[in-house]
């Protein structure tokens, strides 16, 4: 073991993401550099062979996320980092490690799309996030840290996360929490307590004389149906008891602001820009993307007035804003897409906006 | 107290390392910080900058649009922060790099001549340490201890040697301080 520090240390998003993994006995690493993210790779490549694990380059994102695949197929705990392009290249391995049922990390610290985009900072990875992304009746359980010390905090709750369902899970950050250093504390974490017994399910050799088959091919469609009931029942299982969120101001507020990740940050600033000119605006932010909290959202109509969904893209959550609110109150959005962050005074500027006029925004 | 600053200039001036200690170094003293660096298309096209905030409260946003203090030291982040600093704020900028001053009047500017003071020790690359002890000279923030300390996190063991001139370019900044052309 190279270095321990429990102390606080001021730390890059994606620096922290791979420090507490290590910490967490993640056994291998697969990954392709791509920016705004190539910090986890690059500590990882320089600590993990020493610190207990493997580390492997792969020749692409598809390669990498395949080598996740086989490696979480033994029951170690594994991982892969990307960014918005690569991790639409994963797609078809993430789809193929949902059904298989196998736990592992996922890190997508998104940049401003479509296509090779930016390298800024972005959220336009939402729907890929927690609609799917890939192919089949599948989700990702999806966490949004909005620190760095919430970077490394959910790499534990991650890993633990998917021991426990036996599903992939997705942190999915942006380049400014990958970039940006805060002070962060690495929390003690019990490799062995923590520990998930995988020796029912996986493929480490026929020791006991007994095979173990991982597979995604089932040609009959009434037992592929039989793993989709499955693992449908799973995620019913994940949305009654994984949802998590946090609420600011929100009891006399009047104006609710709904954002995530980096977003919230910002809107955070916003909210107390506008408290200070007397405005009652509270803020509400998923942190499990999916689980959605809909009903928490849905529950906060009866308080307030309007509801100013803030996002780094062209208007995503706002839709699973909406699917919870109905026509409760009227939903705004105020959004910034390729690699533009929103500025608190901006968001200020539609709070005041919405504060004269709560009408409901014309959607389409 | 809070504090926004951002530094600019070109890469290999020191602007991030001078954010990174000014960062650790208020962390020291127990305040909430953040550091975020320009890594997007002005890195490639060989400017720099990044935004360190200090505060003694929880920071909300890392994300800031206006700043108490610009650090510029070069032409092109003139022309991009001068317009950033929030009124009654200051500029403080490096003589050499700066052929057009900043020309507002409702903020302190402050013209330091940190390159020539740099050769004047015998080493340019503590440049960037005299305008951090400008700074901290015309604002007690954080104790020259705690970016003391903070130097010996931000710097690798192999330049730990070099630490006892940094803290003399720190003085000499802070000697700076006090004895500006204040336009």
């Amino acid at each position: 073991m190279k270095k321990r520090v429990s102390e606080k240390i001021l730390m890059k998003g994606n620096e922290a993401i791979a420090e507490a993994a290590i910490r967490a006995g993640v056994k291998a690493y697969f990954g392709y550099p791509i920016t705004p993210q190539s910090e986890l790779l690059e500590y990882m490549s320089a600590q993990l062979n020493s610190r207990g694990g493997v580390f492997l380059q792969a020749e692409s994102e598809v390669a990498a996320i395949n080598m996740v695949y086989g490696a979480a197929g033994c029951g170690e705990r594994v991982m892969t980092s990307t960014s918005s392009p690569g991790f639409s290249l994963m797609q078809e391995g993430i789809s193929y490690i949902a059904s298989a049922e196998l736990p592992c990390l996922l890190v997508n610290v998104q940049r401003g799309g479509p296509g090779l985009g930016t390298i800024q900072p972005a959220q336009s990875d939402y729907f890929q996030a927690v609609k799917g992304g890939g192919h089949g009746d599948y989700n990702l359980i999806v966490l949004a840290p909005n620190s760095v010390q919430e970077m490394a905090n959910f790499t534990y709750l991650g890993f633990d996360l998917a021991d426990q369902y036996r599903t992939p899970v997705l942190i999915l950050a942006d380049g400014a929490l990958g970039q940006m250093m805060e002070p962060v504390v690495f929390p003690d974490y019990d490799i062995v307590k923590n520990k998930v017994d995988h020796s029912s399910w996986a493929t480490r050799g026929k020791k006991d004389g007994k095979q173990h088959v991982i597979t995604t091919l089932h040609i009959e469609p009434e037992k592929m149906e039989i793993i989709n009931n499955h693992l449908q029942e799973k995620y019913r299982d994940i949305c009654d008891k994984e949802i998590r969120f946090e609420a600011t101001k929100t009891d006399d507020a009047e104006i609710l602001l709904i954002a995530y990740g980096l977003s919230s940050r910002i809107a955070h600033h916003a909210l107390e820009l506008a408290r200070d000119e007397g405005l009652k605006v509270g803020l509400f932010r998923p942190i499990t993307l999916y689980p959605f909290p809909y009903r928490q959202i849905r529950a906060l109509t009866k308080k307030v007035d309007s509801i100013l969904t803030v996002e780094m893209n062209a208007g995503q959550m706002v839709e699973d804003v909406r699917l919870a609110v109905g026509e409760k109150v009227p939903v705004h959005f105020y959004g910034r897409t390729g690699g533009v962050i929103p500025q608190p005074e901006e968001i200020l500027e539609k709070i005041r906006a919405i504060s004269i006029a709560p009408q409901m925004e014309k959607i389409f | 107290m809070k504090q926004e600053i951002v530094i600019a200039g070109f890469g290999g001036q020191g602007v991030l390392s001078m954010g990174m200690t000014l960062a650790y170094g208020g962390m020291v003293e127990n305040k909430d910080v953040s550091w975020m660096p320009s890594y997007g298309p002005e890195m490639r096209g060989g400017t720099a900058n990044c935004t360190v905030i200090l505060n003694d409260e929880k920071i909300s946003s890392p994300i800031i649009n206006s700043f108490d203090t610009a650090i510029i030291l070069n032409q092109p982040s003139m022309a991009k922060f001068e317009s950033k600093v929030k009124p009654g704020g200051q500029i403080i900028y490096e003589s050499n790099n700066i052929l057009t001053p900043p020309t507002r009047s409702d903020i302190t500017i402050l013209d330091i001549p940190a390159n020539k003071e740099a050769v004047k020790l015998n080493i340019k690359r503590v440049m960037n340490m005299i305008i951090l002890g400008t700074y901290l000279g015309l604002n007690p923030v954080l104790k020259i201890e705690s970016i003391l300390k903070a130097l010996t996190k931000v710097l690798p063991g192999r330049h730990h040697h070099l630490i006892p001139i940094n803290q003399q370019a720190l003085e000499r900044g802070m000697e700076l301080a006090t004895q500006p052309t204040i336009m």
